[in-house]
């Protein structure tokens, strides 16, 4: 492992590391259950990246597979939460806990 | 190669810090699904196209193509189904007022 790549390594981990939490910030005060969903995609996203890089850090191929793993079970949680969300919608009729935008 | 690998790697991050300031600042769902699904894709893209260009292997590549793909299917899929609900909702769009 040259200088070179142990410096991109560091600035990607930051990065990543930043964007964490700026996903993470809208987490926790995004108004609609959309948002919180939205930002927990990006959430797994961030972590695969994060996956990636160690993979590459380390030199362990086995993590990938873990990557994959999280790639399906993203996908599935999000389409059940859409799900709930519009079940939700359609029983109570209004927006309930689903505060429309303000200006 | 180490060059290559590296300007992939911080692309990549750049792109999906990208995606992160956008879902942090934009007013409405809608824009914020966008920039999740543009950006974050092409992100996480580069940095499993960077992982394969590391390891020359043909078990890696193949794994980190096929993530590649699931996420390049999935993700508009799933945009798209949040896109739809949320329209039927009474959830309202951002307008403009502060230049009337």
């Amino acid at each position: 492992m040259s200088d070179l790549f142990s410096v991109t390594i560091t600035i990607v981990y930051g990065g990543l590391l930043i964007s964490f939490l700026c996903a993470f910030i809208r987490l926790l005060m995004g108004p609609t259950h959309a948002d919180r969903l939205v930002a927990l995609d990006l959430i797994g996203f961030i972590t695969i990246s994060f996956i990636a890089t160690h993979a590459i850090s380390s030199g362990e191929t086995a993590f990938l597979d873990i990557a994959t793993t999280l790639a399906l079970v993203a996908f599935l949680g999000t389409v059940a939460f859409v799900k709930f969300i519009g079940e939700r919608l359609s029983q109570t009729g209004d927006t309930k806990g689903e505060e429309p935008w303000k200006h | 190669m180490e060059a290559l690998i590296s300007v992939c790697l911080l692309i990549g991050t750049f792109f999906t810090l990208v995606a992160a300031i956008g879902i942090l600042r934009m007013p409405d769902i809608y824009m914020r699904v966008h920039a999740v699904t543009k950006a974050g894709t092409f992100g996480i893209g580069l940095i499993l196209l960077s992982v394969a260009l590391f390891f020359v292997d043909s078990a890696v590549t193949s794994r980190v193509i096929g993530i590649m793909l699931f996420i390049i299917v999935t993700t508009p899929a799933a945009a798209h189904l949040l896109g739809k609900t949320m329209l039927k909702s009474k959830y309202r769009m951002w307008r403009n007022l502060s230049n009337r």
